[in-house]
């Protein structure tokens, strides 16, 4: 790497992991590299090792569970085997996949609970408070914010979740399925937030998603999980329109899909319907 | 006939002041497929939540066949609704996937040669025969999911509650969930699902009702909500068409909810058209 190349936000060379108490690795041989402000989607079927890819990107996995490591993984170039929990904590921002399992359970208001990661990285009481603001505007929780987060509906739980790893402003972050739980439009709506903000800021994101529609929109691109190893990676069009993908267990997007069911129909689609790939985004932002 | 479910004039206000739930009156016959939409925190989970009990109306009342919820016993109800809830750790605590799918027909009193039949046909349906004996936090949350949706199946209500299914689950899991649905209203059962997937939703429900701040403001079938007219309507509470659906009205063809109505009425113009 020359010098003025700057190292990438997350790089995984080689990556083998197996959870404590158990002989057979989940992860085998991942080659992954994610430069700043790119988006990465990571889709597969059940059980491929989508979450663990997660935990061993985050660098929870060894660091905060054990289990085995082998390979490399690096945030800004630093082996993260290397780093403290607390300086690894300010680099990458993990969002599990159960939102319930990342709410604090110690705050009274929505407010104190998207400030709790700002307050412990001591900033100050300013600092958190336009945080705390800008990260509630970003997911569109603002009016939620007086509210207990022990009485918020999947979706908005899920929404204050992400609130709160995007205040703690991490350069990389990783998201389990952040809109599981979302409408459609607050899916789309956080998907075009996520996107500016990786635009804007430079902020990396590793992304897995069932919803192959918020990836045609979003990601730049996409790699295939199956039993532990990448099967397919590359561009996010590419890699979306690839036929084999119904065989590995993911679902296309719509339109790949519908185009699919008509052309099996002998009926040609018709140009006037809606452009190729990401139709639905071009559908949505016309009407 | 009284339907199975009757809500009547419902309102659900939480402790902290939410006002989650406002007038909404709904009948739901025996053996319908209904699903229930609508933004977060439109009220759908807290709706879902009264018929089998855990929650009771603040005004209004609901009949369960014809019965009004309040004076019955929740073990009653539990062994006429059955609910999987949308997160799945709110529900397991078993050890043993067997042992966690066996808890609720062993409580609603069914004798133990039928529970063990119940659980091997609910564990065969979500596909977890293979993982028995596997600790339920062994598996991965999409399992998860699947097994507490086991957990209810074994229960053999007449009344299913399905809250958000699909979420997690890949396209292999997404079908089999669709099996599960179709497969209980064959047997006559009732299945209420919510969902935001609305590909699901249309495919596998015969009536869509839609939430919005607490109210129903669309009800109908898949081919009604989602049709031009509805649009509007539908992104007031942040839904939006499935993509045949937009196509189709595109195309001239009216509203055509699923992949297969568009191609059904795509093929039909053809047709007619040669």
């Amino acid at each position: 790497m020359s010098a003025s190349t700057p190292a990438p936000r997350l790089s995984l060379r080689d990556v083998s992991y197996g959870y404590v108490g158990t002989s057979a690795n989940v992860l085998q041989g991942i080659d992954l590299e994610l430069a700043e402000g790119r988006i990465v989607g990571v889709v597969g079927p059940n059980e491929a090792g989508k979450s663990t890819l997660c935990l061993v990107a985050a660098g929870l996995a060894p660091l905060a569970i054990g289990g085995r490591l082998d390979g490399t993984v690096e945030q800004d170039g630093v082996d993260t085997r290397t780093l403290s929990a607390a300086d690894l904590g300010q680099r990458v921002g993990i969002l599990f996949q159960n939102p319930v399992t990342q709410l604090s359970g110690t705050s009274v208001t929505v407010y104190e609970e998207i400030a709790f990661g700002p307050r412990n990285l001591g900033l100050p009481l300013g600092e958190v408070a336009t945080r705390v603001e800008w990260a509630a505007d970003l997911v569109g929780v603002r009016d939620l914010l007086p509210r207990d987060p022990a009485r918020l509906s999947g979706g908005q739980a899920q929404l204050v979740a992400l609130g709160s790893v995007l205040a703690l402003r991490p350069g990389t972050l990783v998201l389990d399925e952040p809109t599981s739980q979302l409408d459609p439009l607050g899916t789309r709506l956080v998907g075009d937030a996520l996107a500016d903000l990786a635009a804007e800021t430079g902020t990396a994101i590793l992304m897995v998603e069932h919803k192959t529609d918020l990836l045609a929109r979003m990601a730049d691109e996409v790699v295939v999980l199956v039993d532990g190893k990448i099967a397919k990676s590359g561009p996010a069009a590419e890699v979306l329109a690839d036929p084999a993908l119904p065989a590995l267990g993911v679902e296309p997007p719509s339109d790949i899909r519908l185009r699919a069911a008509l052309a099996e129909a002998g009926i040609s689609f018709d140009a006037s319907w809606g452009p190729a790939l990401g139709v639905q985004a071009a559908v949505g932002a016309r009407e | 006939m009284t339907a199975e479910i009757v809500v009547e004039n419902v309102s659900f206000v939480y402790p902290d002041g939410t006002h989650a739930l406002a007038d909404v009156d709904l009948q739901i016959p025996r053996g319908h497929r209904i699903a229930i939409v609508g933004q977060n925190g439109s009220g759908k989970s807290t709706l879902v939540r009264h018929f089998n009990g855990l929650l009771r109306p603040t005004t209004g009342r609901i009949l369960l066949d014809g019965l009004d919820t309040v004076g019955v016993h929740v073990a009653h109800l539990a062994s006429r609704v059955g609910l999987a809830f949308q997160n799945p750790d709110r529900q397991i605590f078993a050890g043993r996937v067997k042992a966690e799918v066996a808890f609720g027909p062993r409580n609603i009193g069914m004798a133990q040669v039928e529970v063990e039949q119940a659980v091997y046909a609910a564990l065969e349906a979500v596909g977890l025969t293979g993982q028995a004996d596997t600790n339920p936090y062994d598996l991965g949350y999409s399992r998860r999911k699947l097994l507490a949706l086991a957990s209810v199946l074994a229960m053999r209500t007449p009344i299913v509650l399905l809250d958000e299914p699909t979420t997690g689950q890949d396209a292999r899991g997404v079908a089999r969930v669709q099996k599960i649905v179709s497969d209980l209203a064959d047997t006559g059962r009732t299945v209420i699902g919510i969902s935001h997937d609305m590909r699901f939703v249309a495919e596998s429900f015969e009536r869509v009702v839609v939430m919005r701040a607490g109210r129903i403001i669309l009800d109908g079938t898949p081919s009604e909500v989602f049709a031009r007219e509805s649009w509007d309507a539908l992104a007031s509470t942040y839904l939006e068409p499935p993509l045949p659906a937009r196509i189709g009205v595109r195309a001239g063809v009216g509203s055509t909810p699923t992949d297969a109505l568009l191609v059904e009425a795509l093929s039909q113009r053809k047709v007619a058209a040669s």
